[in-house]
């Protein structure tokens, strides 16, 4: 089953070219019909809520790392622990959402800016920058599409084993440090070469080299410092400090529609606190993000009362979205043509399902296409 | 020969926005800068086929509604990945009211 279901994700298998054949690849999305007027407002980009919040975040951040720091410096106490832990996870599990909306370009105003922050949170969350911009460039033509979208966090059926090791970084470090390796040797993988053009590949390559060298030099230090505190400072956050990485995440898509062309099929809009939507940047207004990825994550409130008539109603909370997520996804491990649909709410726009390989089951179609 | 082809009236568009225009089969944007200046490109974004009518306008720049790439609308210049071949741009001129755009060869 394993070597199966890799095969039938790859996007160098056989769904790839079947996704293409039936019509998927690069399809038509149904979007809500929002007035140009005020698709426009909520487009336009401002410097000030995403300087505002990057300023609080890097505070944070450099707050924790100074306070965890000095307690185990200089007066060797477990108090340090907390301190580091908050350091952690804002390094470890925020930078995802960072890393994403600055990939996004929407935001920040000031290019440069945007720029800066999104090669600093590609490295905290230890991502190429140029080849994921490429992959979530891809994520968002073919969002959960068999074969053609490379960002599919939970396959049907799941694989267990690497998301609950994932939430401390088990696989996704070591597999990041290969990448990052082999990128150095200027190669790429067969998969990322079915989206970075050749053009884009020399960045990977040096970027790989920067990122290695920074790795080296911290694992120097704690060398000749014979301290683990470098460690625990850069690169270890990526690990012991993941798990709200994949709690937010796995909230996106897991357990929804594969092979649709309706993001309202395949995507989630989980409400969350004040706190956690600051730490995830209105992530969580997720099909409002797949259905206009152009406003920036400030706007995504407004955006959801705009078109939320067309939704299916949202998760109240986290632990509601998982009440859902978790039976689903163990659901799979034995049936992998179930996925949660969802109902919409009277009056919204029927789900576009323009042919019946739209209707979420992701039957495979690389063997319809034989048969 | 140059050919201009009327696209639509200058009060159509908005002080910093693009409307589509399709002529022969062929989709086109025109863009209203801030300024009152006329511009027109392809309808279509280099990377992918999506139209650029919907997507932002913002300091001489479109920005495609689906990925994010950015073009310099008054060069067509490709402004960074995803995006990285040029926009096809063309002649515009207003008379009476009027936006035309080139369309020769």
């Amino acid at each position: 089953m394993g070597r199966e279901r890799l095969e039938r994700y790859s996007l160098i298998g056989p769904e790839n070219q079947a996704a293409v054949a039936a019509g998927l690849a690069g399809g038509d999305w149904f979007r809500s019909a929002v007035p140009r007027k005020r698709m426009k407002e909520l487009m336009r980009r401002s410097d000030y809520p995403a300087i505002r919040d990057t300023v609080i975040w890097i505070g944070l951040i450099l707050g924790f790392a100074a306070l965890g720091s000095a307690l185990w410096l200089v007066w060797h106490s477990w108090w340090a622990v907390p301190f580091l832990l908050a350091y952690g996870i804002l390094y470890g599990s925020t930078s995802d959402s960072r890393w994403h909306e600055s990939g996004h370009g929407t935001a920040f105003k000031t290019r440069w800016i945007d720029e800066s922050l999104y090669q600093l949170a590609s490295f905290m969350i230890m991502r190429d920058p140029t080849t994921w911009r490429w992959s979530h460039t891809r994520h968002h033509t073919d969002t959960l599409v068999v074969g053609r979208d490379p960002e599919i966090a939970v396959m049907r059926p799941a694989r267990l084993a690497k998301l609950l090791a994932n939430l401390i970084g088990l696989v996704d470090v070591p597999v990041a440090f290969w990448l990052m390796l082999r990128h150095a040797g200027g190669r790429l993988t067969a998969e990322e070469a079915d989206y970075v053009p050749a053009s884009q590949r020399r960045k990977v390559y040096r970027t790989a080299r920067v990122h290695l060298a920074i790795y080296a030099l911290t694992i120097a230090a704690a060398i000749v410092f014979r301290s683990w505190l470098p460690v625990v400072l850069v690169g270890g956050p990526r690990l012991y400090g993941a798990c709200l990485f994949y709690v937010y995440g796995f909230t996106q898509h897991a357990g929804l529609g594969e092979n649709v062309l309706d993001h309202r099929l395949n995507t989630r809009t989980v409400k969350m606190c004040f706190v956690n939507r600051f730490l995830y940047w209105n992530m969580n207004y997720h099909v409002e993000h797949h259905m206009f990825p152009m406003v920036p994550y400030y706007r995504l409130p407004e955006l959801h009362e705009e078109i939320a008539r067309d939704c299916a109603p949202v998760y109240p909370s986290l632990w509601a979205a998982y009440k859902e997520i978790i039976p689903a996804i163990l659901r799979q491990l034995r049936d992998q043509e179930y996925y949660v649909r969802r109902e919409l709410l009277p009056g919204a726009a029927p789900f576009n399902e323009p042919a019946p390989i739209n209707d979420g089951r992701a039957l495979p179609l690389a063997t319809a296409t034989l048969a | 020969m140059t050919q201009w082809i009327a696209a639509c009236a200058a009060d159509d568009i908005d002080p910093e926005d693009v409307i589509p225009f399709t002529h022969g089969g062929q989709d086109y944007a025109i863009y209203r800068s801030p300024d009152d200046v006329y511009y027109a490109t392809d309808g279509h974004c280099t990377h992918e086929k999506t139209l650029l009518c919907d997507g932002l306008v913002m300091d001489g720049v479109i920005e495609c509604p689906k990925h994010n790439g950015r073009f310099d609308y008054t060069s067509g210049k490709a402004l960074g990945a995803p995006v990285l071949t040029d926009i096809r741009t063309y002649s515009v001129k207003v008379t009476d009211g009027t936006v035309y755009i080139s369309l020769g060869a």
